[in-house]
């Protein structure tokens, strides 16, 4: 089964899995949050790779037809459709970092860190003070 | 009746309407960023939601009489195209969405106000419009990527809403932040999933997918991708043990936030893991897999159970009903799992059902945080005292969550109950009860709470303004009425079970 041919023929998922496997654990791993979202963009990119290389034929050129449209049915063309989506997916990738990142902006200026352990403290010690700030004071009254 | 409607139609629209059902909300929400009135921007998002619940309510009208509605969009014609398609199910879980949003709405309005600055409102509209775009979307698409192009809009637009608890609590920024990440894996696992699927059957179309992967025998491939679809959405769905975001942002996001996002965004993830499970992977591949019988039902069984434990012991009344959620997510993912016509039909009720209770709850907390400056124990001590109406919402609420003949919840627990013994497994009926023993239990307490402890924080203000009070009221009436007259919502069901087949292994 696990022959030199089948390794190298299924090198695109051996690159796409210790990728994925790489982010997944920074996203676990680290408490820095900032290096979560780095870890979250590896984890989201080993995807699009997957994507992309789906979409290769051995022996495919790129999917561009002749001005002329005569196309020759003996030229495999590579399938264009997956580049495509992964288009969509880096937007939606994009878009995921921004937000996250603002959140971070967010945090840092409410709690004054963006360790995951320290930000963990710190509500302890309110749950356990009971001090609560905003939802203790004055209720019913219009921000 | 579509005849009738069909005379006024002037500009040819209705045969648009699946693509109109997600387009109205997804302009108006730049509409509303591009004018930037606060007022001006309530009204267009509560006009957005009022048109969408008339076209969803159409397309049931359409689905009743004439059966699947199917949009090409740009003409090109399926598999090639991208396909919208409007089945039974459909209709149903967007009535729900645009039901509870039409609903919700005005609560909002007044909510907000306690608890987000004047100058964010706008922005909160145009969040909100897109997170419904995003719900909508999801179940009006037939097209696998499409879906997770919905699934992330409605997932980062839900994020923001959820942060926006943080003028209360600062919480909700961490709380939206572990949202973000396990929403992301959630979602890149479900697309892992559609890519490997893409790979087996070269077609992104959902109908097309499913007769491919049945006129071939399962490789790997489509076997990894189930596994990874099925817990990218159980990630979504806060299946039991990977439900831990789902109390913490459902108790720090605003009140009507929660009382949203409860009501359909769970809801609307048991929509997509119904289809990818009875459209896409036909029960026959299920049952080959073994999965639901050895990996889903025991994971519903033990949410039923263990998170209605949790839930008893929560101090604070939006996590005590968020924990309650991932419960009854347990008794919706039961009733797929029996693989038979009567479970899936009991699925499909009580995600109605429990969307409608959980939306009263959730409102409720909601009044209570804005007259009592908090949702925990001791705030809501003796508050029936002060705000009678809110309380007796609260009770018939809770009624219907435990399940009290009578009420919405009852319905779909006796179905439930009913499937299982069908199907010969009276354990499980025996831990349904039990689960609802657990629900007595914690809604009890609440109930101990607001009516029987002394009043000890002297509070001038009675009751919630009216704009509040009434969506309270017309959703806990809904409760009561759907628990009454089961007709409309067990007529649909039960059709919407038949076109998915779910004993289809029996069948053949």
């Amino acid at each position: 089964m696990l022959s030199w041919s089948f390794i190298l023929g299924h090198l695109n998922y051996w690159l796409f899995i210790v990728l994925m496997m790489t982010g997944l654990y920074i996203i676990i791993a680290k408490g820095n949050l900032v290096k979560k979202i780095v870890g979250l963009n590896i984890f989201q990119v080993s995807v699009f790779m997957f994507y992309i290389s789906i979409g290769k034929i051995t022996g495919g050129t790129a999917p561009i037809f002749p001005v002329d449209m005569n196309i020759d049915p003996e030229v495999i063309y590579s399938n264009p459709l997956p580049h495509v989506l992964i288009l969509t997916a880096i937007v939606v990738g994009i878009s995921t970092t921004a937000l996250a990142l603002a959140l971070i902006v967010r945090i840092r200026e409410t709690y004054g860190t963006i360790e995951e352990d320290e930000i963990l403290v710190m509500d302890r010690e309110v749950l356990s003070k009971r001090v609560l700030r905003e939802t203790e004071n004055s209720p019913g009254k219009s921000l | 009746m579509i005849s009738y409607v069909l005379q006024y139609d002037y500009f040819g629209l209705i045969k648009h309407l699946p693509i109109l059902q997600v387009l109205i909300p997804f302009i108006a929400a730049p509409l509303i960023v591009f004018i930037g009135k606060r007022n001006i921007s309530f009204w267009l998002t509560f006009l957005a939601s009022i048109l969408s619940l008339i076209i969803a309510g159409t397309l049931l009208i359409t689905v009743q009489s004439d059966g699947i509605v199917s949009y090409h969009i740009g003409g090109w014609a399926p598999p090639v195209g991208i396909e919208y398609r409007i089945d039974h199910l459909s209709t149903f879980v967007l009535i729900l969405i645009t039901l509870v949003s039409t609903l919700v709405l005005p609560y909002i309005r007044s909510s907000i106000l306690y608890e987000i600055p004047q100058d964010n409102h706008t922005l909160f509209y145009a969040a909100y419009l897109l997170c419904l775009t995003g719900l909508l979307g999801v179940v009006a698409t037939g097209d696998a990527f499409n879906v997770f192009v919905f699934l992330e809009i409605s997932s980062l637009s839900s994020y923001v809403l959820v942060s926006l608890g943080s003028y209360r609590d600062r919480r909700a920024l961490t709380a939206a932040f572990e949202y973000l990440i396990m929403g992301t894996i959630g979602a890149t696992f479900f697309v892992i999933g559609i890519g490997l699927l893409y790979m087996e059957t070269g077609t992104l179309n959902l109908v097309d997918m499913s007769n491919i992967l049945e006129s071939q025998s399962t490789s790997r491939t489509v076997r990894s991708a189930f596994a990874f679809i099925v817990v990218g959405i159980g990630l979504k769905l806060a299946i039991y043990p990977i439900h831990l975001w789902l109390p913490r942002a459902y108790t720090f996001a605003p009140s009507a936030v929660s009382a949203f996002l409860a009501a359909t965004a769970t809801k609307v993830a048991v929509y997509m893991l119904i289809r990818f499970m009875f459209t896409v992977f036909k029960p026959n591949f299920l049952s080959e897999m073994n999965v639901l019988e050895f990996f889903l039902l025991p994971l519903a069984i033990l949410a039923m159970i263990i998170t209605s434990i949790i839930a008893i012991f929560q101090k604070d009344l939006k996590s005590l009903l968020a924990y309650s959620s991932v419960a009854q997510i347990g008794y919706i993912l039961l009733g797929l799992t029996l693989l038979s016509e009567k479970g899936l039909t009991a699925s499909i009720i009580h995600l109605f059902n429990h969307g409608i209770t959980k939306l009263t709850l959730f409102m409720i907390a909601g009044a209570y945080v804005v007259r009592r400056g908090g949702s925990l124990l001791k705030h809501l001590e003796g508050v029936a005292g002060t705000m009678p109406w809110t309380s007796a919402a609260a009770v018939i609420g809770f009624l219907s969550l435990i399940g009290v003949p009578g009420t919405a919840g009852f319905i779909s627990k006796w179905l439930l109950v009913e499937a299982s013994l069908e199907k010969g497994l009276w354990p499980i009926a025996i831990l349904i009860i039990l689960s609802s023993l657990l629900a007595v239990v914690y809604c009890w307490k609440i109930i101990e709470t607001i009516y029987f402890k002394d009043n000890l924080i002297p509070s001038k203000e009675g009751e919630i303004p009216k704009s509040m009070l009434i969506p309270i009221w017309v959703s806990a009436i809904a409760c009561i009425y759907f628990g009454l007259n089961t007709d409309i919502t067990i007529s649909i069901a039960e059709i919407a079970s038949q076109t998915l087949q779910p004993d289809y292994v029996n069948n053949n």
